[in-house]
């Protein structure tokens, strides 16, 4: 089903199934939030974000499903857990910025904020060593990413490298876990239920 | 006289104590063996899956903590933690399966092992300051840190979400600044506490971290203290990383550690891991 809903862009269309899925992935009270705009006031991210936090609750309860999953904002909500501390309602936003970024990754609205590539990257290397392996992953993250190649950034990135290295804060070879055959397994069940 | 009993737990250190924090991890065992408290870590532990894990898939964010429970719960001990990030998500662990019996089964499934979820992941900073008690570690005192001025910085995920952490008040809480007074040091009252680093955008979202963690450190020398004290090594990592204001930071058990006499060789060798020189701050005082 669809709904057509007016607002300030003209007609859009709302999807009240996707309300549902969200609803439905936690127990997170998304219903409850009546705008008073505790989240957004105290949220040290909000001046990153394309909507602030109550917006983007309200949009969810709207069922405004590809203008929410196409924000920045729940990919670069650090989930520092303010928002849901402070929340009158106990609506527990952060799990449901998680489900955003649970559907967003199935379903592919990955390309607006460089966070996915993060996390793949991140857990790409737990994967295969079952620990982080930071210098890997600050390589690969800043390769991929091309962060590397943004000559403005150069000396800072040089500078910081230089002071990990010569404190002895970035190991060279990764250390690998016995069981990592365990690990493997842990990601695989879990992928496949993901398809 | 307190009772002297000797306090035994699991220990995760963390992948960060291992690298950019090794300094962490060396304080914190310093401190415990001046407390009596036996950290033994556990075997072949895993990384717990941090920011990214949660962000990706609800099961894997379990899991992965939930394979270190298991080796602790085999052990016969509750788990100690160092890292803030790592203690939330063992305790975000235990509250999920504990509340959900089919989803602690489905886990145990999916980890190859059985966990019934009946020991407790606690921070090091609770069992010294709760557990070997604030009393005894006065008792134990040899060199109080006086005069010096401190802002006790607690970021996210000691005290958030409370419910979860059971550790603090999620506004104000003390636990860290009791500490730091009964080690004879003097921690100020300030405004940025419990406001977040930057965390997991430290890679992408550099320009955010480096305001985040100059706010806190501005904040810290408003209020007159000469270094922040943290008790995470991924707020460490950014205040010292990212800041432009050159405020030093201490992890709390290096301070609790030579507060508690340890060997100053020792100690030193810690400071020199730190990119933002603490020593001057200690010199003013005479404490090293």
């Amino acid at each position: 089903m669809t709904v057509r809903l007016i607002s300030e862009r003209g007609t859009e269309s709302a999807d009240p199934a996707f309300t549902q899925e969200v609803l439905g992935a936690s127990a997170a009270h998304l219903e409850r939030c009546y705008q008073c705009q505790a989240c957004s006031s105290g949220c040290a991210f909000a001046y990153i974000f394309d909507y602030a936090p109550h917006q983007l609750l309200r949009m969810v309860q709207l069922g405004l499903k590809d203008r929410v999953l196409e924000s920045k904002t729940y990919w670069l909500c650090a989930s520092c857990e303010t928002c849901a501390t402070r929340c009158p309602n106990d609506i527990e936003i952060v799990q449901i910025m998680d489900t955003l970024r649970h559907i967003a990754f199935r379903e592919g609205y990955t390309k607006q904020t460089p966070l996915p590539l993060f996390h793949r990257t991140f857990l790409g290397g737990v994967k295969s060593y079952g620990k982080v392996f930071e210098l890997m992953l600050i390589l690969r993250y800043m390769l991929t990413s091309r962060d590397i190649f943004k000559l403005s950034e150069l000396p800072n990135n040089m500078k910081m490298g230089f002071n990990m290295f010569s404190r002895g804060k970035l190991a060279v070879l990764p250390d690998k876990i016995k069981g990592r055959a365990n690990i493997k397994r842990i990601f695989q069940q879990t992928e496949k239920k993901n398809g | 006289m307190a009772e002297s009993k000797t306090l035994k737990y699991g220990y995760y250190p963390g992948c960060s104590l291992e690298a950019t924090a090794k300094e962490y991890n060396e304080s914190v065992r310093a401190s415990a063996k001046l407390l009596d408290v036996e950290l033994v870590e556990l075997d072949d532990w895993n990384c717990c899956g941090a920011s990214s894990g949660h962000c990706t898939d609800p099961e894997l964010s379990l899991a992965l903590p939930a394979r270190n429970l298991a080796i602790a719960e085999k052990l016969g001990h509750d788990l100690a933690l160092s890292c803030a990030a790592c203690f939330l998500r063992f305790k975000q662990t235990n509250h999920d399966l504990r509340a959900n019996d089919e989803l602690r089964q489905r886990i145990e499934q999916i980890i190859d092992a059985p966990y019934q979820a009946k020991i407790e992941a606690r921070h090091v900073l609770d069992i010294f300051a709760r557990e070997v008690g604030l009393e005894k570690i006065q008792e134990r005192v040899k060199k109080p840190l006086k005069g010096l001025k401190l802002a006790a910085y607690y970021g996210c995920y000691l005290v958030r979400p409370p419910k979860v952490t059971q550790l603090d008040d999620p506004e104000n809480p003390m636990i860290m600044d009791n500490l730091l007074t009964t080690i004879g040091a003097e921690p100020v009252d300030w405004s940025h506490k419990v406001e977040c680093c930057g965390g997991g955008l430290l890679l992408a979202r550099t320009d955010v971290v480096v305001k985040l963690c100059n706010d806190l450190c501005q904040a810290a020398l408003d209020a007159g203290a000469v270094a922040l004290v943290t008790a995470c090594p991924l707020c460490q990592a950014n205040i010292e990383l990212r800041q432009t204001i050159g405020v030093p930071a201490f992890y709390f058990s290096e301070l609790l550690a030579l507060s508690l006499g340890t060997s100053e060789k020792e100690f030193k060798s810690w400071m020199k891991r730190h990119i933002q020189n603490p020593v001057p701050a200690l010199k003013a005082q005479n404490l090293i």
